[in-house]
């Protein structure tokens, strides 16, 4: 049970959820975007989160696609994890949302949930960062919007205040490309990762995005360019990629900083040999 | 605006066949709702945090768990709880495979192993690692477990 009341809205039209969100905010109220919801129930059950109104995005159409569009793959910010992971149309994607949480939870998780989650994994957003794709936002004054997905993610999801994920549109030639996805936890498959890393080869060079590692997924110019220097022998690549993270390696109760580049290592020497043969 | 947060709102839960009004705050979960008011208490209240799936109902066939739900979210679904698998061929497999123990774990394992052998009748072993994951036993009985589900599984492919 949550232990405070809130106002509940669910539209059906984006441009109805925006304006219910600024009408909301101009009364001094605290308004957030619902879509699968288990972060917030989760965080509002022990008083970590609290909101006078939520706006339930799930009766919104387009928040529901998952299809081709003539070249783009169509994701909406509502489908679930499961959904995703059981269409045919983005096996890097199906493969690393399928590593979030519980089966059972996955058909509550929405991809724009994952992208906004507080946690620091947002391991929906790895093979994504590898496309060049672009996002749909919704809700925000000046309307919706349609822009590269890295000027609204850097580290986490940093919207206009009113605004909300309404879909991705993946670019149709990245969908079958060559690809790995690993993901290595502490303990069981169920849990967060210590190094999750997606890795697809595009025009004979590899590109790779990582959760876990450091305190934010992200993917890094400098670190592909390292990986696709073939004259390197690969215990200098990786040598060289661990010092050009972004940001300290997470030392944790899961694992310590040690630990995680150690396992870092062995992920990145696992994902660059079985792509190198893509490269050539 | 569904709820104005302030009164309670009167919703209809479509629960195993059948429709019900209930009057439910804005931030009751579909757990409270069911066990509180419907009096349907085969959904386990116990991490209330996603991670046991004591709780977990089918929402138009999918299993979720029904503490991470809010109950005026379910209101256009097909809700199933285990009170709708009462004397069922499953029900009957877990007993005679002794999947049972302490039984507080059962219907989530239960209501979780009737959609996976709906939505996938010749699941692999590997699938069938996948759903059950979602569900824990603190008697850790899961050789029974495991050995139950298979055994739905397989029949269920064969039928």
């Amino acid at each position: 049970m949550i232990p405070f009341d809130f106002e509940y809205y669910k539209p059906t039209t984006a441009a109805e959820a925006g304006e219910t969100y600024q009408h909301l905010q101009e009364q001094g109220k605290t308004v957030m975007y619902y879509n699968g919801g288990t972060e917030f129930i989760t965080l509002a059950r022990v008083n970590q989160i609290t909101a006078d109104a939520i706006i339930d995005l799930k009766g919104i159409p387009e928040v529901r696609a998952l299809e081709l569009q003539g070249d783009l793959l169509v994701i909406g910010c509502s489908v679930t994890l499961n959904q995703i992971a059981e269409s045919p149309y983005f096996p890097l994607l199906a493969q690393t949302v399928k590593g979030i949480a519980d089966h059972t939870s996955r058909n509550k998780i929405t991809i724009g949930g994952n992208l906004g989650s507080r946690l620091a994994y947002r391991e929906g957003v790895l093979p994504l960062l590898l496309t060049d794709c672009k996002v749909k936002v919704a809700g925000g004054r000046s309307g919706e919007r349609v822009v590269p997905l890295t000027q609204v993610f850097e580290k986490q999801l940093n919207l206009e205040p009113g605004e909300f994920l309404l879909q991705i549109l993946i670019d149709q030639q990245y969908l079958n490309l060559p690809f790995v996805h690993l993901k290595k936890t502490k303990h069981s498959k169920v849990d967060y990762p210590l190094v999750s890393v997606a890795a697809l080869v595009k025009d004979k060079a590899i590109r790779m995005a990582f959760s876990g590692i450091c305190e934010y997924p992200f993917r890094l110019g400098e670190i592909e360019e390292v990986v696709n220097n073939t004259t390197f022998a690969r215990k200098e690549q990786l040598k060289q990629v661990v010092a050009k993270l972004p940001a300290a390696i997470v030392d944790d109760l899961q694992g310590s900083a040690g630990y995680r580049e150690f396992v870092f290592r062995n992920v990145l020497r696992e994902t660059i040999d079985a792509l190198e043969w893509a490269q050539k | 605006m569904i709820s104005n947060g302030k009164s309670k709102t009167v919703i209809e839960l479509h629960v195993n066949g059948d429709s019900h009004e209930v009057t439910v705050r804005s931030g009751d979960t579909l757990l409270d709702t069911l066990r509180e008011q419907l009096g349907l208490s085969g959904a386990k209240r116990a991490c209330e945090n996603g991670d046991c799936g004591a709780c977990t109902v089918l929402a138009d066939g999918k299993p979720i768990h029904s503490c991470l739900s809010l109950a005026i979210e379910a209101s256009d679904q097909s809700l199933m709880t285990i009170e709708g698998l009462m004397g069922s061929p499953i029900q009957q497999v877990f007993v005679n495979k002794w999947a049972i123990q302490c039984g507080f774990c059962t219907p989530g394992f239960i209501l979780n192993c009737h959609a996976l052998a709906t939505e996938h009748p010749n699941a692999s072993d590997e699938v069938i690692e996948e759903w059950m994951s979602s569900n824990l036993c603190r008697c850790t009985g899961y050789q029974e477990i495991r050995e139950a589900v298979q055994s739905v599984v397989r029949a269920s492919g064969n039928g």
